[in-house]
């Protein structure tokens, strides 16, 4: 009987790590495939940018700034290396196409684009697309960033090293200071 | 959380339960309609036969005999993409495919959702719903029905309404064939009378079962559900004001005798079609499939 223990101890853990590292592979998977849904999304709303800025420049020729701000802002998107700087240029963009589409209302030839209105209803629905991967996005990082950090499944985090991830926010002033980032498609709590 | 996934696995367990029912009713009928043409086991076999026929329909194009009652075409990406944008937004959201889109040509604001599983589910929405409210509200209404699907409501209550709507459809068809044999019958001496009053039975069954399984698949769609559906559309959106003025514009606007007010359907919409009939927010009876608007809408201000 006595000889059993050792190895029935020795089964448990392993049976136990198996578990919880099969857990944690999944849990991040879900934080990695929320992540590329909102790489994807801001793909495609820095996509349609240069469409954007062509069909409005030639109606908005005193707003300059505006267009300059969201050219600026999908440079800084295309060189953006870590979830901050990604998250900053994002908020950026947000905010001046915000201020664009606000601005826009002032030009009735404009308004009447027809290609304008389109590109319009696609940005407003991307935004409101994006609001909800941030939060996905967010809500599974805090669950992964929660479990790993846990006794005893910490142990076996360290052990096959997985790294707590970081919620897609600004952190640095600089890129909250833009104007205009509370948008309405935004998050709206 | 966890509420909802004991909800889900409650409405995969009441599927099959209605599965039973339905098959213990088509035993029964079988049986009863195979000593009447002298063979009981004909009549088990081929009751078997169509129950197994109507398994696999209402199972697998359960959503598409939904969107044929409903009278709803396929929405094209292209023409509406404002629908397009906020139904993918809202499937982002729910972390679930996005459904398949359909469009009612009515005037009367509505909508509904169908499927086996949220990767075979389609939503429904009338074109007054798209005229007539502001995106926010769109918003709240498709969130609602994308926590049905989320919820699996959409699997029992699609089985539902194709199961009960063949069980009306076959009772008048063997009251048919009863009526035409039983002009036959008469020309014949031998076992008449005992086989009249078979038939007879049937009918008094069938009399009592089709207007009984209209009454089940009411109750089946129950109002908790909406309650339920109505609060994760909240923390879909996290925005509860949006569904709650769209309920009440919804509400309003329901007329009596409107296109979409079919009974079997009724259970299906994000607000009763037939309160049109009976005049918004009359008292709500033990009846009825949906709890009344002012309750949902004081429970989402509420949150």
């Amino acid at each position: 009987m006595e000889k059993f223990i050792l190895p029935g101890i020795l089964i448990f853990i392993a049976a136990f790590i198996v578990y919880t590292y099969n857990r944690l592979v999944g849990l991040r998977n879900m934080a990695d495939t929320a992540w590329a849904n909102i790489d994807t999304l801001l793909q495609k709303r820095f996509d349609l940018v240069p469409n954007l800025v062509n069909t409005v420049k030639g109606y908005m020729e005193h707003e300059r700034e505006v267009m300059e701000n969201i050219t600026r802002a999908r440079t800084a998107w295309l060189n953006a290396q870590t979830i901050q700087e990604s998250a900053g240029a994002d908020q950026a963009a947000a905010g001046a196409l915000k201020t664009l589409f606000a601005v826009a209302e002032n030009y009735p030839q404009l308004k009447a684009n027809e290609n304008f209105l389109l590109l319009q209803e696609e940005l407003t629905g991307l935004e409101n697309k994006l609001a909800y991967s941030r939060q996905r996005y967010n809500r599974t990082v805090m669950v992964f960033n929660m479990v790993i950090q846990r006794v005893p499944t910490n142990l076996i985090a360290r052990l096959f090293r997985f790294v707590h991830y970081q919620y897609f926010a600004v952190e640095s002033d600089q890129a909250r200071q833009v104007p205009g980032i509370d948008l309405q498609g935004g998050e709206r709590r | 959380m966890i509420p909802v996934l004991g909800h889900i696995a409650a409405n995969k367990r009441r599927t099959f339960f209605l599965f039973f029912l339905f098959a213990l009713l088509f035993g029964a009928v079988g049986y009863f309609f195979g000593l009447y043409i002298g063979e009981a086991v004909v009549g088990l076999v081929l009751a078997g036969l169509i129950f197994l026929i109507l398994i696999l329909i209402s199972y697998y194009a359960g959503q598409g005999v939904v969107t044929a009652m409903a009278g709803a075409h396929p929405a094209d990406r292209n023409r509406e993409p404002y629908l397009y944008n906020i139904v993918e937004a809202l499937s982002i959201a729910a972390g679930r495919p996005v459904p398949r889109i359909y469009i009612i040509e009515t005037g009367v604001p509505n909508a509904f959702a169908a499927g086996r599983n949220p990767k075979h589910a389609v939503i429904g929405v009338t074109r007054g719903l798209l005229n007539r409210l502001n995106r926010l509200e769109l918003e709240g209404v498709i969130a609602h029905e994308m926590a049905h699907i989320n919820n699996y409501d959409v699997l029992l209550a699609t089985v539902a309404i194709v199961m009960a709507g063949t069980v009306v459809f076959l009772s008048d068809a063997v009251r048919r064939i009863l009526w035409f044999g039983g002009g036959r019958r008469g020309s014949r001496r031998d076992g008449g009378g005992q086989a009249q009053l078979i038939a007879l039975i049937i009918l008094i069954i069938l009399a009592i079962l089709a207007p009984l399984f209209a009454q089940l698949l009411k109750f089946a769609i129950s109002r908790q559900r909406e309650f339920l559906a109505d609060a994760t559309a909240a923390e879909f959106t996290g925005y509860p004001e949006g569904l709650a003025t769209a309920l009440e514009k919804i509400t309003q606007s329901q007329l009596p005798n409107s296109p979409i007010d079919n009974k079997a359907l009724q259970g299906l919409y994000i607000v009763n079609p037939a309160l049109g009939a009976r005049g918004a927010e009359r008292v709500t009876t033990l009846f009825s499939t949906h709890p009344s608007t002012a309750e949902r809408v004081k429970r989402l201000r509420e949150m």
